[in-house]
């Protein structure tokens, strides 16, 4: 029985800013399989920021090969294969909730019907009904983050990538967000590939947890994650679960990560 | 597991009564100033009886302006011609060539200290030239100097906007791989709006100015520069000051009424959004 | 820096290039829209900078040197009217920021006063300021001063206001006064947007006091000058040109002054106020 093809596969990518500059990834070898759910984590200068984009052709590698959806990452960006969510919600003040979550649709060319018909599925699924005529300033961090995810789903992309999504918010709303995302995965069957700070985060969300390590930015490690689904509230309080969360701290901190400094590099939870 | 939305800023309601009583207040003040400034003028000027003849009673000047009328209004619909047609073509101009610099980057960078610098020159200083290229009677020549007038501010203000816009907000369309020409219209003009009115609302003074000072150069008798310039000269200080009356309430109207196209526009801006 | 000094090489070899190109394709096509062009009506670049070393009139000192003396002239009128309109504006600024009811009563007047053109004003007040002992360029810098009040006001009204809230409740907790406040506090947070308005000033001082001496009657200035000139159009048009070429020099200069000045002290000023 042959497995699906994956989703993306990265082989040997090395990215230099400039000539002589900073390594910022650095022979990165990684597959992503049909549905799954994929986290990078690292200390900030791991480059996983930068992996992301370029995954999503929106910066060159300097060297070696990136196959998206069977395509090279131009094709796959100009295809429109996949949708991203930025940490900032990045919606246009000037539309309305509504017109925000439609404007890949209309950029694929979709009449007004189709639009309003996707843009009120996509509302029912991240729950936000009724807030079609609000504009962004109206709503809350966590709000606009759905809308963001709304849109990204809007026109069922294969691949969602997303870069700290929840990072500008508070930790109960982040974690309110991380089930609620679990249940659109699920419900969309697409395929996640999310950068993050948080180990909880990682573990909690991840069939496998990509720890990365900085200067050069390199994959450390891979920790496949083996708690069952549907995850709950209670996912969080299993033995297994801080078993995991340590694993990945204990990679972090062997990949030359100080866990003593200065928070931003990373946090310590769980 | 519903999620209760939290922190949501209500659209902005309430009854009829509470958003006239807000706004009551908020005008309130200025309302009692302009009915105490009335009065003062009116009282002083009679009383002091001082420099009645430089600042006449606002009811004197009313009168004038009553029993002239037609020749007011035809003066300031003269001049005001002049003050749209400058305003128009200038923004217009400043518009277009913003677009330019903004699309190809490198000469925008350039030229941006240029233009402003530019918008320090005197442009009125030019009107005799202006008036020596179409005439001392022609409207063209007023025009040409509103025209100049506006065009530098709108060209810097609609350039700032256009190339302010935040990074990931273009990453996100090019994720959408749209071209440069879908990025301007989705994003670039949207984000630049704000900006440009700005502008235009400054524009619409300086071409008002712009039409009336150009008259102090030369101009034609219709015009409402002249109008005020030999009624002072001959002391006739009703019948000027008539005509800078007639000068504000045309530099006001036509300065509210961009700025009503703007509420239209834009309703969905921080300017228009109620304090909370 | 050698970067710099060919853009401006550049830009400034384009502009008279445009110019000439233009004055060379109308007339050899014969062009009258939107008007005739000829040695009249667009003399040749050249022309009107050589005019500047030519004598003004027959035996008299060169015209470069009637127009620096001019443009001192109305340099001095635009600054002392500048010096008081930005001080009147930032008083004002500073009365209504801490006076509600004043605020919401005159700003509006204040707004609405910028739509009267106080240039169209200005015959009344050389009439109302004159001969009362003060010089006769007076009124001019009066002139001047109307027109740089207004942004001057405005942004510092913006300034003084935009302090953060954070940083007031911080001084609250130290029982300061409002003086400190203003001037610990207020004014430099206001600084960016003083200068934002000092930058629009510069330039509106210089035009009130070139048009302000029209009214006046002044010789001495440069709106003189252009008045002058004009008279002489027909016979030497090079003359106004280079005129107007030195009145722009003039506004481009004050506004580079408040460039420099911003650099220095807004750089200076410590920014972790805001």
């Amino acid at each position: 029985m042959s497995t699906p093809a994956p989703v993306v596969e990265l082989r040997g990518v090395h990215k230099q800013f400039g000539r002589g500059g900073v390594v910022a990834l650095e022979g990165i070898d990684l597959e992503v399989g049909a549905c799954e759910f994929v986290s990078l984590i690292g200390p900030s200068g791991c480059g996983k920021s930068t992996l992301l984009r370029i995954v999503g052709d929106l910066t060159e590698p300097t060297s070696g090969e990136v196959v998206v959806n069977g395509k090279s990452a131009r094709q796959a960006r100009v295809d429109r294969d996949y949708g991203i969510v930025f940490q900032d919600a990045v919606l246009y003040d000037w539309r309305t909730v509504a017109k925000n979550i439609a404007l890949p649709l209309e950029m694929l060319g979709w009449d007004r019907r189709r639009r309003a018909e996707r843009v009120e599925e996509m509302l029912e699924l991240v729950e936000l009904t009724g807030f079609e005529g609000h504009h962004p300033w109206q709503l809350s961090g966590g709000m606009q983050q759905r809308v963001s995810i709304a849109r990204a789903l809007s026109f069922d992309p294969a691949l969602l990538l997303m870069d700290e999504p929840f990072g500008a918010l508070d930790e109960m709303t982040r974690e309110r967000l991380n089930m609620e995302l679990l249940r659109i995965w699920e419900q969309a069957e697409s395929t996640i590939v999310f950068v993050t700070h948080s180990i909880a985060e990682a573990v909690f969300l991840s069939s496998r947890v990509v720890v990365m390590s900085p200067r050069p930015g390199r994959i450390a490690s891979v920790v496949p994650v083996d708690l069952g689904r549907p995850r709950t509230v209670e996912t969080r309080e299993e033995p297994r679960f801080f078993e995991l969360v340590t694993e990945v701290r204990e990679l972090l901190r062997a990949g030359g990560v100080d866990l003593a400094a200065a928070p931003e590099e990373v946090e310590a939870e769980a | 597991m519903s999620t209760a939305p939290t922190a949501v800023q209500p659209l902005p309601r309430g009854s009829l009564a509470q958003s006239v009583g807000r706004r009551a207040r908020d005008w309130a003040p200025a309302a009692i100033v302009f009915v105490v400034g009335i009065a003062l003028w009116e009282g002083l000027v009679r009383g002091l009886d001082v420099e009645r003849f430089l600042l006449p009673p606002l009811s004197d000047i009313l009168q004038t302006f009553w029993e002239q009328r037609d020749t007011f209004v035809s003066a300031g619909l003269f001049t005001f011609k002049e003050a749209l047609g400058g305003f128009a073509i200038g923004s217009a101009a400043g518009f277009v060539v913003a677009l330019a610099l903004a699309r190809w980057k490198p000469l925008g960078t350039a030229l941006m200290p240029y233009a402003i610098a530019a918008n320090a020159i005197p442009i009125i200083a030019f009107a005799p030239i202006t008036n020596n290229w179409f005439g001392i009677l022609s409207p063209a020549s007023k025009m040409v100097i509103a025209a100049v007038i506006c065009f530098f501010p709108v060209l810097i203000n609609t350039l700032r906007g256009l190339t302010s816009v935040p990074p990931p907000a273009i990453e996100l369309m090019r994720s959408y791989a749209a071209g440069e020409a879908e990025i301007f219209r989705r994003v670039r003009i949207p984000h630049a709006l704000p900006y440009i009115f700005s502008a235009l609302k400054v524009a619409t003074v300086l071409a008002m100015i712009g039409a009336i000072v150009g008259d102090y150069f030369g101009g034609s008798d219709q015009a409402l520069g002249i109008l005020i310039r030999r009624s002072a000269g001959i002391f006739a200080f009703e019948e000027a000051w008539a005509a800078i009356l007639v000068a504000c309430v045309l530099g006001i109207a036509f300065y509210g009424a961009v700025a009503l196209v703007e509420r239209f526009t834009m309703g969905w801006h921080v300017s228009a959004r109620g304090r909370e | 820096m050698l970067r710099r000094a060919l853009v401006f090489v550049a830009v400034l070899v384009g502009l008279v290039g445009l110019y000439e190109g233009y004055k060379w394709l109308w007339e050899t096509a014969g062009f009258t829209w939107p008007f005739v062009v000829d040695d009249r009506t667009m003399p040749h670049t050249w022309d009107i900078v050589g005019q500047l070393f030519e004598p003004s009139r027959t035996n008299g000192p060169l015209l470069v040197e009637v127009l620096w003396d001019a443009a001192l002239f109305t340099a001095k009128e635009a600054a002392v009217g500048f010096a008081l309109g930005a001080t009147a504006g930032f008083l004002i600024a500073v009365l209504l920021v801490h006076f509600t009811f004043l605020r919401r009563g005159i700003l509006p007047y204040i707004v609405a006063s910028q739509t009267v053109p106080i240039l169209a004003i200005a015959p009344m007040v050389v009439v109302w300021l004159g001969g009362r002992g003060l010089p006769t360029w007076f009124p001019v810098s009066v002139i001047a001063a109307y027109l740089t009040f207004f942004p001057v006001t405005i942004n510092a009204l913006r300034g003084l206001e935009s302090a953060d809230p954070r940083a007031l409740e911080l001084m609250e907790s130290y029982a300061a006064g409002r003086w400190s406040v203003l001037w610990k506090l207020r004014v430099p947070a206001s600084l960016p947007y003083l200068f934002a308005a000092f930058k629009i000033s510069a330039t509106a001082c210089v035009v009130g006091a070139i048009i302000g001496e029209l009214p006046a009657s002044i010789q001495d200035g440069l709106g003189g000058a252009i008045l002058n000139f004009n008279q002489y159009y027909a016979s030497s048009p090079e003359s106004l040109w280079a005129t107007n070429l030195i009145a722009a020099l003039l506004g481009i200069a004050f506004f580079l002054v408040v460039v420099g000045l911003e650099r220095l002290v807004v750089r200076a000023a410590p920014e972790e106020l805001t």
